[in-house]
């Protein structure tokens, strides 16, 4: 039980980062890799939160008067995850971009056969 | 307390499972949505209501919206 | 044959994962950095989110750089839907869907605008900041191509807005290098502590930050309707 309280929150970002991989790995067609893309995303922010907690601490926004700095959690993974957030959903739209283009073109998303026709 | 991010956690991991294995697109899209919902909620209780929100809002939201409407101009179902 | 390589090849990653992640506890503080800007936060920058003050004003160059990877995702995206495209200008019948989605989304359509500017404003003392409220308003619009489809928003408002905010951030930044201080330094007053009106610039920049990102997210997701 003490091994649960203290590494669940790893135990399910690094799950979503493999399952992430896997699809990267695996799968055939287009979309689905850029589902598995924004799977491993989600990952990964999960992991840099889970780092920056602190047992017993509160959010790091002094709302009332009566607040204690001393327990608060680390406001820097925070920002960066904001940013990244941001950022993820900026490269998902120019990838299916790409993709629409790409089935307009070939005929089909299935990647085996994209890379077979040389032009 | 334990109990509910556990469980919460393992919901997430089957509803990740379950984007990668199924293959109808549409419902592999909503099964994404179902992640990025409860990485919401994880993210609540790891105490930054910032994040919470920003990924609530783009992710629940606008991911899957951009997702329909590509899947909508290709194929639907994988082959 | 792919497939049993890449699990072998995910096992032996997942392995060597879990040996280090022995040895990284959870719970006790790992740096001092974040000490710092909790204890110095309030003085410094004179907002009460210490997040934004870490976001706007410590690492200001970085959400910089941020709005510019977004512009020009939103700029290949315009740009790439348009290629071999020629001018048509059918117009399309508008017509609504079905008349409780139609009431619903009219109902809500002010409501969200006013949410996600309530968001953006406040972001130095609650909760917030532009980022979410933009996605808000973004969402907003998203309504608008739901109920009817064949109802355009206007694109050259949207253009002219977004431009706008763009250039307030950086003529903000620019004006501090001009005092004499660094790039995006904090100069007007800071006042007192927990009203809207404090912290210096911060406010003004997430009101340009919450506009740009609204307006640019309605941009993708009209070109992504429109064209093609």
């Amino acid at each position: 039980m003490n091994f649960l309280n203290n590494y669940i929150y790893y135990i399910g970002a690094f799950g979503l980062v493999f399952i992430g991989l896997y699809i990267l790995l695996v799968k055939k067609n287009l979309i689905k890799v850029i589902i598995g893309l924004s799977i491993l995303d989600t990952g990964v922010f999960l992991f840099l939160i889970a780092v920056g907690y602190i047992n017993k601490g509160t959010a790091p926004i002094f709302s009332k008067t009566g607040l204690n700095p001393k327990n608060m959690v680390d406001p820097v993974p925070q920002a960066l995850v904001l940013t990244s957030i941001v950022i993820g959903v900026a490269i998902l739209a120019l990838a299916l971009t790409l993709a629409i283009k790409l089935y307009k073109h070939y005929g089909t998303l299935n990647l085996r056969k994209i890379k077979e026709q040389r032009w | 307390m334990i109990i509910i991010v556990s469980i919460l956690i393992f919901l997430m991991l089957v509803s990740a499972i379950i984007a990668a294995v199924l293959k109808d697109l549409l419902s592999a899209v909503i099964a994404l949505c179902v992640v990025s919902l409860i990485a919401a909620v994880l993210f609540y209780l790891l105490q930054a209501p910032d994040v919470a929100m920003a990924e609530a809002a783009i992710g629940a939201a606008l991911v899957t919206a951009i997702f329909v409407i590509a899947i909508r101009k290709t194929k639907r179902f994988e082959e | 044959m792919r497939k049993i390589i890449s699990a072998i090849l995910l096992i032996i990653i997942a392995g060597g994962i879990t040996l280090s992640l022995m040895k990284i506890p959870f719970g006790i503080p790992k740096t001092k950095v974040g000490e710092y800007y909790i204890n110095k936060g309030r003085e410094e920058t004179g907002a009460t989110n210490i997040v934004t003050s870490v976001v706007l004003n410590y690492r200001g160059f970085d959400t910089l750089g941020e709005i510019t990877i977004l512009f020009i995702a939103a700029l290949g995206v315009g740009a790439i839907l348009s290629l071999g495209r020629k001018r048509t200008d059918k117009k399309e019948k508008i017509e609504p869907t079905s008349s409780i989605v139609y009431t619903g989304c009219r109902f809500l359509f002010p409501i969200l605008l006013l949410v996600g500017s309530y968001i953006f404003i406040h972001g130095h003392l609650t909760p917030g900041g532009g980022f979410q409220g933009g996605a808000i308003i973004a969402s907003a619009f998203l309504l608008i191509y739901l109920s009817c489809p064949g109802k355009r928003v206007n694109e050259k408002y949207s253009k002219i807005t977004e431009s706008l905010a763009g250039l307030i951030f950086i003529v903000l930044g620019l004006i501090g290098l001009a005092i004499g201080q660094e790039f995006l330094f904090n100069f007007l007053p800071k006042g007192t502590l927990g009203t809207l009106l404090s912290a210096g610039i911060i406010p003004i920049i997430y009101i340009a930050i919450g506009l740009k990102v609204g307006s640019e997210l309605t941009g993708i997701i009209d070109n992504l309707i429109e064209k093609s």
